[in-house]
């Protein structure tokens, strides 16, 4: 009893000064799910914190700033497991959170979306790459953090056609989203004007990614997979699984680069990215998570900090409030990327410029220049306004 | 032994020679490593002098005996010997410094430490580290007004400007201000404190009394897209009357009348404009193009650029000897 005043009295003192400070308090929730897509480089393994340091970093910002504004800014993990209800989970969060980032499928995303449709609740996409989910799927209760996959590929595909590598050899995966970035890579040779001269498929067969008998038989099979092809400057390789696509460098049967999802691949973050101020947070990154930053990670930070800029601006954190000014026209935020990023107000996608890194430098960040257009260069890279079929509702 | 006399002559008539009106400007070259040295007199580089990795902020020290420059990646400031033009000792300034004041006497330092969240006081004659003040995330820009009692410091990603109280080293005021803040000025009347915004591309106009954002300067280059307009160094005239905005990769310096806060004219100079440096007569303004690897020298009455000089890798910072 006496243990249940103590604590009591104890709550009353915390409440009473927080009230004293007038403190805003801010949640954001933060929707993932459990395991992680094995990557046929150990190098690349993504950790268990995948995404959500980021945002805990931009947490760390958010603070730092609201330290001065009176606004305080938490995060609340919650993730899914094979088979949860990702509605319930959802409404969940939204009970005591007026902003989620979400990394989920693209279906998942779409069901939280619906769920949280009518409450209020703004929703960041930080993981879903699906041009539908900004097309067809659209949702007026969504912003994608993420870039798109022809975002991704119109990155990639503009400094190939800089670079005059304009004949492409396209090998794709057999999975779905293999074949989704295929049609993305497609869509970016017709747009700037590269030709692919044939296309093959690598068929998953199943097996371990890694084996103790090691590289042996992929030398002999890479070579073996790429002959006979017509003249080519580049292998453009779509495999999202991680079936093939990094036993490609070195092994193709004509000497050639490869880019695409090895070689040179197009990311909305590396951890070599040291450009325009980025070296201090990545430095902050590796101080509070003991790793390197990796585009999920990136795309959660630039989330919360969407977030923390708009309250800043509003000096709110009404989800309502803030989601109006993000959608508004004086809305940018900074993101070490040389510009300022902006919303496509017809689908609320982040328009952004994509990083090309081999693994170990950022070899380029397109769009390249000479790729014009009337409103925003940014807007040369994915599906533009008088292409979408998004109607946001 | 005549040979030697000959020699110290010739020597004695160079000097003598030497017009009046000869300045000599310091400019960090941040991917070369080095300073370069130019006179104003010849508009060459007369010598380059190797420093520590990634240098940026640069200034004279208020006697004009030394130059200070930030060494961000090996996280000290360098001190140059102006006279003998050779770095003779380093400040203790805290992990990445990148620009950094001077209070009016010149006895104190106050420096940005990027990775920290921290403004660095320095004692600059004891070369002592006195203390930290918690700003925001990424502090840059640092002025202090000119009677000395506000110390201002940016952070880009915060985006704020922060009013720092000289005597008791706390923050008096927060002034949140257009993205990516990079560069604080005060008017010589200390009535304007202007602050560039990298990202938002614009130059807020604070009053210092009333901690608010009274006016921006706004940036419109036809042909130009919005994204490529990036304000960074300021540099104001000493009777208060015209502002210089250098804006980064637009290539442009914007010649800003300062009563109206409006552009009057864009002088085209190198690539990627960052910082800027007056000569003490104010007849010449030069700037330096971090990707042209160059500095342009503008005629200030003319506002006209009249020539380039060829300097290190990647120019960013530039100081003149103070008068």
């Amino acid at each position: 009893m006496i243990r249940w005043l103590v604590g009591a009295i104890g709550f009353c003192v915390v409440a009473t000064h927080a009230l004293a400070a007038d403190v805003t308090e801010i949640g954001i929730g933060y929707l993932g799910h459990t395991g992680v897509k094995p990557k046929l480089s150990l190098v690349e393994q993504p950790a268990d914190n995948d995404g959500i340091a980021g945002a805990r970093l931009a947490i760390e910002d958010n603070n730092t700033t609201g330290k001065f504004l009176n606004q305080h800014f938490t995060l609340e993990e919650v993730r899914l497991k094979e088979g949860d209800d990702v509605a319930k989970a959802a409404l969940a969060l939204a009970g005591h959170n007026g902003f989620i980032i979400a990394d989920l499928p693209a279906d998942a995303l779409l069901q939280a979306a619906d769920a949280l449709r009518d409450r209020g609740t703004v929703l960041l996409n930080a993981g879903a790459i699906d041009d539908r989910l900004r097309e067809q799927d659209c949702r007026a209760n969504v912003i994608h953090v993420a870039p798109t996959r022809s975002m991704l590929a119109d990155a990639l595909a503009q400094y190939l056609v800089w670079k005059q590598w304009k004949r492409w050899l396209l090998v794709a995966g057999s999975h779905d989203n293999d074949k989704l970035f295929a049609d993305a890579l497609r869509r970016a040779a017709a747009r700037f004007g590269a030709k692919i001269v044939q296309e093959r498929t690598f068929e998953d067969t199943g097996g371990a990614r890694r084996t103790d008998s090691g590289v042996t038989l992929i030398q002999r099979q890479m070579p073996v997979f790429t002959q006979a092809a017509p003249a080519y400057d580049v292998l453009v390789a779509a495999d999202e699984s991680e079936v093939f696509a990094s036993y490609l460098p070195y092994r193709t049967w004509d000497p050639r680069p490869v880019a695409g999802s090895a070689g040179l691949v197009p990311t909305s973050w590396d951890a070599s990215q040291d450009q325009w101020g980025a070296v201090q947070m990545q430095n902050r990154f590796l101080k509070l998570n003991s790793r390197r930053m990796t585009a999920t990670d990136m795309q959660a930070w630039t989330a919360a900090r969407l977030i923390g800029e708009a309250a800043s601006r509003t000096n709110s954190g009404d989800p309502k409030k803030v989601f109006d000014f993000l959608k508004g026209p004086d809305f940018s935020v900074a993101a070490f990327k040389g510009t300022r990023l902006t919303l496509r107000d017809w689908n609320l996608q982040l328009r952004q410029p994509i990083l090309l890194v081999d693994g170990r430098m950022v070899v380029s960040v397109s769009p390249q220049e000479g790729f014009l257009h009337q409103v925003s260069e940014l807007d040369t890279l994915g599906v533009d306004r008088p292409e979408t079929k998004c109607k946001l509702r | 032994m005549w040979r030697r006399y000959l020699l110290a002559g010739t020597a004695l008539w160079l000097a003598a020679a030497t017009p009046a009106s000869a300045f000599i400007a310091y400019v960090s070259n941040e991917k070369g490593n080095t300073v370069s040295v130019i006179d104003t007199d010849k508009w060459a580089v007369t010598n380059t002098i190797k420093v520590g990795q990634r240098p940026r902020g640069i200034e004279f020290t208020r006697d004009g005996k030394f130059v200070m420059v930030a060494v961000g990646d090996d996280d000290t400031i360098q001190v140059i010997d102006a006279r003998t033009q050779q770095v003779v000792d380093t400040l203790p300034s805290g992990p990445d410094p990148e620009l950094f004041t001077q209070d009016a006497q010149g006895k104190l330092l106050y420096v940005a430490n990027e990775n920290d969240n921290t403004v660095t006081i320095i004692d600059l004659e004891k070369r002592a580290r006195l203390g930290d003040i918690q700003v925001g995330v990424e502090p840059e820009g640092m002025a202090i007004s000119p009677d000395g009692k506000i110390l201002i410091n940016t952070s880009e990603t915060t985006n704020m400007a922060h009013f720092i109280d000289t005597t008791t080293h706390q923050i008096v005021a927060n002034v949140l201000v257009d993205a990516r803040p990079r560069f604080a000025e005060f008017k010589r009347d200390g009535s304007e404190l202007w602050v560039s915004s990298e990202i938002g591309g614009t130059v807020s106009i604070i009053d210092p009394a009333k901690h608010a954002v009274t006016g921006k300067v706004t940036f419109e280059i036809p042909g130009l897209r919005r994204e490529a307009i990036q304000p960074v160094g300021i540099g104001m005239t000493k009777d208060g009357k015209t502002a210089f905005v250098a804006l980064g990769p637009a290539n442009r310096i914007a010649v800003v009348d300062a009563a109206s806060h409006k552009v009057t004219k864009y002088l085209l100079v190198g690539q990627r404009v960052w910082h800027m440096a007056f000569t003490p007569d104010e007849k010449y303004l030069l700037v330096t193009n971090g990707v042209s690897n160059d500095v342009s020298v503008i005629d200030v009455p003319a506002q006209k650029v009249i020539k380039t000089i060829q300097v290190g890798e990647l120019p960013w910072g530039i100081t003149m000897v103070p008068q």
